[in-house]
């Protein structure tokens, strides 16, 4: 009776179980589409690539149109608008109109500092099914100070925007060492906020995070207490607040089932076109990626050697290749497997198999040591 | 919300705007839209999912299924569903 399929999409839960790996065609679930790069944020961890696309290189309304129509036919259930900050392109609505028409699940993914109570509305009648507003922190001055601008406030009055506006709202927050000492204060304030859920992600160590890596990294201690936190909470909030909870794998035994594994679920659309198996891919600066401009979507997933170079187990070196586990976490992360060890095809240190799993012994030692400077997300700074 | 829903016989179950309810073709199979998740049905609960429109009790719900599974004790009926439809709400999926 109960027997349905729960596919957690995109961030990697730690209870992300994802589709069983015999399907023999695989049908993606999501695609994110990067609009722009722009963003009057800064934050040091941010998702986005060291290489910042510019404005000048955005594909138009037109292309984005036709990407969604093709998501569509694909069978993709869900779009997810994200960036930079999405609400800097002035076709954001019009892009939602025309993915809530063709039937896809329509998600804009927001740090709030730009919204009207106007736009939410124009939003919302266009088909807009779901907001998220991340939060930097829940004391203003360390938010601000993280996200390298002064939105924290702003971020507030929008979320109360978007449910006065009767649209879902959920609540990321991104959390480390310099702001998990408020994890309470947040998860009560994504209740006062009448959020139906909460993103609690530890900070992940790409590109610019991992270029803050010393300044974000929590210790053993402090991780431990959140977790006892979150589950707290989850059993005190239940039927009230959903948490979703993302670990830092540098403190996990096994690696995370990162985007419920390369090129089966998911795929990422850049600003410029690119369609990527997951937003830090191009970090994997050996793989050449397909253009939407170029070439129809449904061949890039299907045909692109980007999309192939790490699909399935063929790829896998041991010990994944013979683990009872190689379609749960399929490997690990590719792109942190890269960045700890300069080889792609190696088990991503996160698991305690890994033959490089002491590359995280020196950050994890560090750990709780002195704090360094951000080193902010702009251009030029990567 | 401020409290966790319990339901009942008198529950009158439905979706929240944040969840979607839809047929796809690709999949042959019911599905449900939420944040960052899809829940594909299997055949059973996508019957029963396709009653909770927020006009029918749980009570009539299950009287529903029951007259169409005749084979099958309203009892265990009762139980399945109402299982299922808890789980779901639990998940913040459906609302009363």
């Amino acid at each position: 009776m109960t027997d349905q399929a729960d596919v957690s999409l995109g961030a990697p839960t730690e209870d992300a179980a994802g589709p069983s790996g015999s399907r023999s065609r695989l049908i993606p679930y999501a695609v994110l589409c990067e609009l722009t790069h722009r963003c009057p944020l800064q934050c040091p961890y941010c998702s986005n690539p060291l290489e910042l696309e510019r404005a000048s290189r955005e594909i138009d309304t037109d292309t984005w149109k036709s990407v969604l129509s093709q998501a569509v036919d694909m069978g993709i259930l869900q779009a997810h608008f994200s960036g930079g900050e999405p609400t800097v392109r002035k076709d954001l609505e019009q892009l939602v109109e025309h993915a809530a028409k063709a039937g896809l699940y329509t998600n804009l993914i927001t740090s709030g500092v730009l919204l009207t109570r106007a736009r939410l509305d124009r939003l919302r009648d266009a088909g807009l099914d779901h907001v998220q507003v991340s939060f930097q922190d829940t004391e203003a001055g360390n938010a601000d100070r993280i996200a390298g601008f002064r939105g924290h406030a702003k971020k507030q009055e929008t979320a109360r925007m978007v449910r006065a506006a009767d649209l879902p709202l959920t609540v990321n927050a991104v959390m480390h060492r310099q702001n998990l000492h408020h994890l309470e204060a947040m998860i009560a304030m994504a209740v006062e906020l009448d959020a139906e859920r909460l993103e609690v992600a530890q900070v992940q160590y790409y590109g610019w995070a991992l270029k803050n890596r010393q300044a974000f990294l929590p210790t053993r201690e402090q991780l431990d207490e959140a977790t006892q936190i979150v589950e707290e909470a989850r059993v005190r909030l239940k039927g009230i607040l959903a948490i979703d909870y993302v670990v830092p794998d540098y403190y996990a035994r096994r690696p995370k089932s990162c985007m419920g594994g390369w090129g089966r679920q998911f795929l990422n659309i850049t600003p410029a076109g690119k369609v990527l198996p997951c937003h830090a891919a191009e970090s994997l600066d050996f793989l050449e990626f397909e253009n939407v401009t170029e070439r129809p979507l449904a061949w890039i997933w299907e045909h692109s050697s980007a999309f192939n170079r790490f699909r399935g187990t063929d790829w896998m070196p041991e010990p994944c290749r013979s683990c009872d586990r190689r379609e749960i976490d399929w490997g690990g992360c590719r792109c942190q497997a890269f960045a700890l060890t300069g080889d792609p095809d190696t088990t991503d240190p996160a698991c305690e198999f890994a033959p490089h799993r002491q590359v995280l012994e020196m950050p994890v030692g560090e750990a709780g040591g002195e704090i360094p400077e951000f080193v902010y997300r702009r251009i030029g700074n990567g | 919300m401020s409290q966790r829903l319990l339901l009942t016989a008198d529950s009158v179950p439905r979706l929240p705007r944040h969840a979607k309810l839809r047929f796809d073709r690709a999949r042959d199979c019911w599905i449900i839209n939420a944040p960052e998740r899809v829940f594909e049905l299997d055949a059973i609960a996508g019957e029963v999912i396709q009653l909770v429109d927020g006009t029918r009790t749980l009570a009539v719900l299950v009287d529903e299924l029951a007259a169409k599974y005749d084979q099958a004790p309203r009892a265990d009926i009762e139980r399945d569903v109402t299982t299922m439809l808890q789980n779901l709400a639990d998940k913040g999926f459906v609302i009363a």
